[in-house]
């Protein structure tokens, strides 16, 4: 630990509460998966969630039998609720990536007890945005021609299309996500397979642990490799979204055309990303007892870090309006007018509200350290965030340059269902992930230990 | 295959600190075939029994540079040579757009090449490893610190690698069945 990070660690809530040895770090953390037995409150909370899920497969199952026609898509708005949830769900995804290796360039080590749980969120928050894109080709059961393999047709994908850039870049994403998850949770199966005394868990553990001894040549190997791993997700994080973006800012509609997309559309992912570690890590923390691993110091990093990408994206707004304004194009005002004053003036008001004026309470260094206060403050932007998702894809495309092409967009009951389906999907998987796997990073947590210095 | 009936000598130790002076003074009385076990990474502790060549950086390297031309490559063998499209106008070889996959696919390639480069040059997955015969070796993933010298090393005797880990300090020492 160098000088400064001492410095931050004594003024402020420490990254690990004191008292703890290499032994009670293990034994608290492992002992949540093999021996605290599950509670009710999560059998009930995964059977919602897994309804919530039956429901997703019900709405997809129709929609397969029926075609995209259930939803509320028409001509001009072809890029319903799908595109919308796609993009809400992808930039959540970006807060796991951000701290799991951004952070870990930056020497950041209050990253270590959050990291696991938070990569967990990107995967599962990436398995939802991956669906949408697939069940909104039309005829899903072929999504498979959106890669390039030899085919008896001949003929190849459209690589000039950013569509193409973007299959390519999330399904990079969701390699290279998957992939660092669990790097990091080998030396950690293999605590539990030495702690588990179930003999299935054993087995299950033992064979996930890829029989990892912790020799200092494989830690050293395995080091370079993690450290590798988050040099080259780092770019591929801020790719991500910025492709996302591209299948907007490339087209010439007025309300996508823009050269801020990309990094508004980064900075809001961000931002909607630790909205979501909050309302996952708030509720974690307090049930399972892991205050001290999960301080303070945590909860007020994550609201700084949503204070500033906040501030990106209200900024970014401030852009679009003023360059409606400025460039002097009458579609691109018309656009900023129909938003304040348009048929969809209320969620435009609402995303506002959501994203710049409610979360300004975060300067208050008391609501930063009240878990309450921030769970609350992070629904909000999740909201918010989806809302302005909404407002790119929905408003843009019902108000374009002909008045003979504009429309309106219903979502029917159908997209609800699938939207809701997803997010009983993502908590059904957290379910299981919090009992099954050490959401903390085990082995990492008992680096921040002051016995895990070397003494010289 | 003939097996060594002994696979070696492996001694505990309470700390990092300790198990990295272990480790250090064990490489410097002349034993070579040694390695050490600890729950967390420990820095310094790889340069001190001996190791010093990572190739996984290299590995990463070339992945890399395969995924960037593969990437690119199929762009311009798809686009421009096995079936050519004229999209809006656009040059076959248009190659600004194809910068993005051809980045993309960088980063996948090296990616995975760290990951099952990483597994291969360590030898995983490997279920089974004589060192697992030690009872407590179960607590090198918990809250201890292992060095081991192995049998094949040309100074490994019995008695004597035995008086030389026990002067070291260590909590305990047992013989490694092969």
């Amino acid at each position: 630990m160098d000088e400064q990070n001492k410095i931050a660690v004594d003024t402020q809530a420490p990254v690990i509460e004191p008292g703890y040895t290499f032994g009670t770090v293990t034994e608290k953390i492992s002992a949540i998966v093999l021996t605290r037995p599950a509670s009710n409150g999560w059998f009930v909370g995964f059977g919602v969630a897994f309804l919530m899920t039956m429901m997703l497969l019900y709405a997809i199952g129709y929609l397969v039998l029926k075609g995209i026609g259930i939803w509320g898509v028409t001509i001009p708005i072809g890029w319903g609720f799908a595109i919308v949830n796609f993009v809400w769900w992808i930039g959540i995804g970006h807060a796991g990536t951000l701290i799991s290796a951004i952070l870990l360039l930056l020497r950041q080590s209050w990253r270590n007890s959050i990291n696991r749980f938070a990569e967990a969120m990107t995967l599962f928050a990436v398995a939802c945005a991956g669906i949408f894109p697939a069940i909104h080709v039309g005829r899903p059961w072929l999504a498979y021609w959106l890669f390039p393999y030899p085919s008896t047709m001949g003929v190849w994908p459209q690589f000039r299309s950013p569509l193409m850039w973007d299959v390519f870049a999330v399904s990079t994403y969701a390699t290279i996500s998957a992939m660092f998850w669990f790097i990091g949770l080998i030396p950690d199966m293999a605590t539990l397979r030495d702690r588990a005394t179930h003999p299935v868990a054993r087995i299950a553990y033992g064979m996930l642990s890829m029989g990892w001894r912790g020799s200092a040549r494989h830690w050293h190997r395995y080091e370079t490799a993690y450290l590798l791993l988050a040099g080259l997700a780092t770019p591929l994080v801020l790719s991500v979204h910025t492709v996302v973006s591209f299948d907007f800012a490339v087209g010439i509609v007025p309300g996508w055309h823009t050269t801020i997309f990309p990094p508004y559309f980064v900075a809001g992912a961000i931002y909607s990303g630790f909205a979501m570690v909050l309302m996952l890590a708030i509720p974690i923390r307090k049930i399972y007892g892991l205050e001290d691993f999960i301080t303070e110091l945590h909860l007020q990093n994550a609201a700084k870090v949503m204070l500033a990408t906040g501030l990106i994206v209200a900024y970014g707004y401030g852009i679009e309006a003023f360059m409606g304004w400025y460039s002097g194009d009458r579609y691109d005002a018309f656009t900023i007018w129909n938003r304040l004053h348009g048929p969809y003036a209320i969620p435009y008001w609402s995303l506002l509200i959501c994203n710049i004026f409610i979360p300004q309470v975060l300067w208050i260094r008391k609501l930063r350290t009240t878990p309450v206060a921030l769970f609350l403050v992070s629904g909000v932007i999740l909201v918010g965030m989806w809302l302005e998702r909404f407002i790119i894809v929905v408003v843009s495309l019902h108000r374009d340059f002909l008045t003979s092409s504009w429309g309106m967009y219903y979502p029917t009951r159908w997209d609800w269902m699938t939207y809701i389906g997803t997010i009983g999907m993502f908590l059904a998987a957290i379910f299981l992930f919090v009992r099954l796997l050490p959401m903390i990073s085990i082995f990492e947590m008992r680096t921040l230990l002051p016995e895990a210095e070397v003494k010289e | 295959m003939k097996r060594d009936p002994i696979y070696g000598m492996i001694a505990e130790f309470d700390s990092a600190t300790a198990l990295v002076e272990a480790a250090r003074s064990t490489h410097q009385a002349g034993y070579k075939k040694i390695d050490a076990y600890s729950p967390f990474p420990i820095e310094g502790l790889a340069e001190a029994i001996g190791f010093d060549h990572d190739e996984v950086p290299l590995v990463v390297l070339i992945g890399g540079i395969v995924g960037g031309l593969t990437g690119y490559l199929m762009q311009y063998w798809m686009s421009a040579v096995d079936y050519p499209l004229n999209i809006g106008g656009k040059p076959y070889h248009s190659w600004p757009s194809f910068i993005v996959i051809t980045f993309e696919m960088t980063i996948l390639f090296a990616g995975i090449s760290a990951v099952f480069g990483m597994l291969a040059l360590n030898g995983l997955p490997m279920p089974y490893h004589p060192v697992f015969n030690v009872p407590r070796f179960a607590l090198a993933s918990k809250d201890r610190f292992f060095l081991i010298v192995f049998s094949s090393d040309p100074k490994y005797d019995a008695a004597g690698t035995f008086d030389f880990l026990q002067r070291l300090g260590p909590r305990s020492i047992s013989e490694v069945p092969g």
